[in-house]
């Protein structure tokens, strides 16, 4: 075990952790951030997904020895009480069934709304590839991205 | 005046026996010692509970200042149950739904039928709900009367306030604590349905704020004082177990804990699901045969064998298909296939388990609490009142979590090692040790005399599908005079059971695709074709039928207007699917285009009669859920087994439906009715396999026959 200094949601903490474990379990197993999904372990689901630096990756599959200096965002830092416009395009769209993807789901639309302003179809289905949603939730998905670029 | 009797004995109320004192609520305390160490001030309307709560019955408690709790008593597995149940108590109850908290209740005798299953929640606790609010308002309403000394008849209420006929005011919090000591009414009224406020319209998933902050709501966030994780190693393949292993390896594994055998596979307890992952790749186990190792090339060629035999018992034998085939111009014969299937929900199964003294509590996702806790208790052998069970929110269910052998696996480990443990399956374990949806083929066949249909059958197969893989009483049943209906099974030892709409998720797709591949023989336009078949078992149906042939006509003529049957644009090609499952009606059109000589989903168009629709926001997402799950598992699943063992154990093998698969638009219409409501968790997945089957027959000229269609030539 080693120990590391992680910037998670603005917050600085020291974990115990072996090198090669994925930052997705630090956050649920060891701080207690549970938000952030284990769905598939390779890379494949898109329920891990969060901020490393702005980029959208899969906390599945990111070694905790890889973080360093870098800024962690998670489901629970997205935003100050939960106003992000895609937090209030998915209330305002109903979209989650089991919820259980959504908050990856959130974090890959977050990630693109970043880079992208107005994504057209074809961004958004690019964009979103990497999440799945065994309950079909993609139609409201979609609609809220797009109602969340228009209000931001 | 819709006055019904309570039935309500005094114990069925929570705690209400013991209430005399001043009914402050003791309810659910025993849950409060394995309160999870997260926060849950998250919830917003936390921040305005009441100092007391006054339980008025098993379902519902009110505060002094106005606010209710009322339990939710069915899993909760993504069909919106956890709202649209409490929202049929508010109803009744007539308070403010913005003072309601909705909580989870646990598995207890004081609910019936806590079970996430045959999309039969709503429609079996739909009366109970409502007389559960409803017997809450009549006693405010009698505390208000007392209050006042007037005559309950002269009062009334609305969003949780009572009114005199001198204009006073009393809110149900200032008198839930009278309330909550009075006797229960014998009978009381209930609403006319066109008085409803809460139920049919729009209420947002009452779990929304914390889905979308990430707050602790599903089984794999389940955190207790003391728990370790928990990986099993089960054997790689169907008909092997466990001969020896050797741990040394991982025992190594920082933060393992103990690496132990239960229940003929190999548990590793750890600080974290990590250490416990990677300990789990370190086990060196040795399997042998214990069992037929299966292929599904046999499987295959035993089930497509089996539709060429018949039974000496029938399941459906009306008038003689024999005759009718002697004297046939042509017999029309079609053969369907579909393959095994694993659930896939995106939480993987996992379980919380505490056994200790001869007790136990557990709690996780699972949706049939009441018979896990009867497994349990068997495979323990304690009393089921030794037995706490608690359901989380869950991510997917389908079917899958009917099985809690997850649960006892996790209450085996707990006992093993003696503490409190989490047991996560990966990704891996979940699909490879999966309960699967059964594959299964069936033949149709129709005898065609001078252009007319004049006899129809089929035949089915299934994998461990000894209760058959038909439904013989529904749809064309009482429709025509000759008709028949077989089915047979082959036994395996891979596990399988129910899969999201049993049997007719893949049997529907199969009747749907002949009968319109049937009418373009016959000439006859497919919408016209089902409804002069269903006119004849509307007016005098021949034998039982169990389904009823009015509103599957009513569904079908309705979704032919609301999709332009008939006046679609051009390169649009429409196909039409329309079935009854899970006692509701659907009908879907699937409007498909051509780009690059590919067939791509544009639109679905979908009528649903459901009875009284609940919550339709809420409806609708389970709607086009339903549709958009039916297209991805129809167009790219594909599983299989070979010696035993499954082919696929992760998403980079398993296709599932991704964004850009999904149709652009899912259009849908319920039909207005006042009727008893019914379930929407399954019934509009099956259809849509045969709409989308029969407009790329349109668009293409060619018919799919074999799931996964993207496997054929077509698509290919």
């Amino acid at each position: 075990m080693e120990n590391y200094n992680v910037n998670i949601n603005g917050k600085s903490h020291t974990v115990s952790a072996d090198p090669d474990t994925p930052i997705l379990w630090v956050l649920r197993d060891e701080l207690n951030l549970v938000g952030t999904k284990y769905g598939c372990g390779i890379a494949q689901c898109g329920a891990c997904t969060i901020h490393v630096d702005g980029k959208a990756v899969r906390s599945c599959s990111m070694p905790i020895s890889s973080i360093g200096e870098k800024e962690v965002i998670t489901i629970e830092g997205l935003s100050e009480n939960a106003t992000h416009p895609l937090q209030n395009a998915w209330r305002e769209h109903d979209v989650p069934q089991c919820g259980y993807c959504q908050a990856g789901q959130i974090m890959s639309a977050a990630a693109l709304l970043k880079e992208n302003k107005s994504p057209t179809d074809g961004d958004i289905d690019a964009a979103m590839h990497g999440n799945l949603c065994r309950c079909g939730t993609y139609l409201r998905i979609k609609a809220a991205i797009k109602t969340a670029a228009k209000n931001s | 005046m819709n006055v019904v009797k309570t039935k309500y004995k005094r114990r069925s109320f929570l705690k209400a026996s013991t209430l005399a004192g001043g009914g402050i609520v003791l309810g659910f305390n025993w849950l409060q010692g394995c309160k999870a160490p997260v926060d849950d001030t998250w919830n917003p309307v936390s921040k305005i509970m009441p100092d007391t709560w006054y339980d008025i019955n098993s379902f519902l408690k009110i505060g002094e200042n106005g606010m209710v709790t009322i339990l939710s008593p069915n899993p909760e597995i993504g069909q919106n149950v956890k709202t649209s149940m409490p929202m049929i108590v508010a109803e009744e109850l007539d308070c403010d739904w913005d003072h309601v908290v909705v909580e989870q209740a646990p598995l207890s005798s004081s609910f019936e039928r806590q079970v996430a299953g045959g999309s039969g929640s709503i429609r079996s606790a739909f009366d109970t709900l409502r007389t559960a609010g409803a017997t809450a308002r009549q006693m405010l309403l009698n505390a208000a009367a007392k209050k006042w000394e007037v005559d309950v008849a002269s009062l009334s209420t609305s969003k949780g306030i009572i009114t005199n006929d001198k204009g006073e005011n009393l809110s149900y919090g200032e008198l839930a604590s009278e309330a909550s000591v009075l006797e229960i009414p014998e009978e009381v009224t209930l609403k006319e349905i066109k008085d409803f406020s809460i139920i049919g319209t729009d209420r947002r998933n009452v779990d929304l704020e914390g889905i979308l902050t990430g707050k602790p709501l599903f089984g794999l966030d389940t955190r207790k004082e003391g728990m370790v994780h928990a990986v099993m190693l089960r054997p790689p393949a169907f008909g092997m177990k466990l001969k020896n292993f050797d741990a040394a390896a991982a025992s190594k594994v920082d933060g393992v804990y103990e690496i132990v055998e239960v229940e003929g596979a190999i548990a590793i307890t750890a600080k974290n699901t990590w250490a416990a992952l990677k300990a789990q790749k370190l086990v060196n186990a040795n399997w042998e045969v214990d069992g037929s190792l299966e292929n599904t090339q046999q499987h295959d060629e035993t089930l497509l064998s089996l539709l060429d035999k018949r039974n000496d018992k029938l399941k459906r034998d009306d008038g003689s298909v024999t005759q009718a085939y002697s004297e046939a111009d042509e017999i029309f014969e079609k053969t369907y296939e579909a393959p095994f299937l694993p659930h896939n929900c995106m939480e993987p199964m996992n379980f919380f388990a505490d056994v200790s003294g001869g007790k136990m509590y557990v709690e996780g996702p699972i949706q049939t609490p009441s018979w896990t806790q009867s497994n349990l208790a068997e495979a323990f052998k304690i009393d089921k009142e030794n037995i706490e069970v608690m359901m989380t929110r869950m991510g997917g269910g389908f079917g899958r979590r009917l099985y809690g052998n997850f649960v006892i696996e996790a209450a085996k480990i707990s006992e093993k090692v003696g503490k409190p443990v989490q047991l996560t399956y990966s990704r891996e374990d979940d699909m490879t040790l999966g309960i699967y949806r059964p594959a299964s083929k069936y033949k149709f066949k129709a005898a065609i005399k001078d252009g007319a249909m004049t006899a129809y059958e089929y035949v089915g197969s299934g994998v461990n599908s000894a209760r058959g893989v038909t439904r013989e009483n529904w749809f064309p049943a009482g429709c025509l005079d000759n008709y028949r209906v077989d089915s047979h099974n082959l036994e395996s030892n891979i596990t399988t059971g129910a899969w999201r709409a049993p049997v007719t998720n893949f049997l529907a797709c199969a009747e749907q695709s002949f009968v319109d591949e049937l009418a373009h023989k016959l000439q006859i336009d497919p919408v016209k074709f089902r409804i002069d078949l269903l006119d004849r078992a509307i007016e005098n149906p021949v034998g039982e039928i169990d389904y009823e042939p009015k509103k599957l006509k009513g569904v079908i003529e309705l979704v032919a207007e609301k999709s332009g049957w008939g006046n679609n644009a051009d390169g649009v090609h429409q196909g039409l699917s329309a079935y009854f499952s899970h006692n509701t009606y659907v009908a879907e059109v699937a409007d498909i285009v051509m780009e690059d000589g590919n067939p791509v989903i544009k639109k679905v168009t979908c009528a649903v009669d459901c009875g009284i629709v609940i919550n339709p926001i809420a409806a609708k997402n389970q709607i086009e859920g339903g549709i958009v799950d039916g297209i991805g598992h129809a167009m790219y699943a594909d599983f299989s087994f070979e010696d035993g063992k499954p082919s696929s154990s992760n998403f980079n093998t398993y296709r599932m439906i991704r964004m850009v698969e999904a149709p652009e638009e899912i259009d849908i219409h319920f039909v207005e009715t006042e009727n008893h409501p019914t379930g929407l968790g399954e019934p509009s997945l099956p259809p849509v396999g045969g709409a989308i089957a029969n407009a790329i027959a349109k668009a293409t000229g060619k018919r799919l026959y074999k799931q996964p269609f993207i496997n054929s030539e077509i698509l290919g």
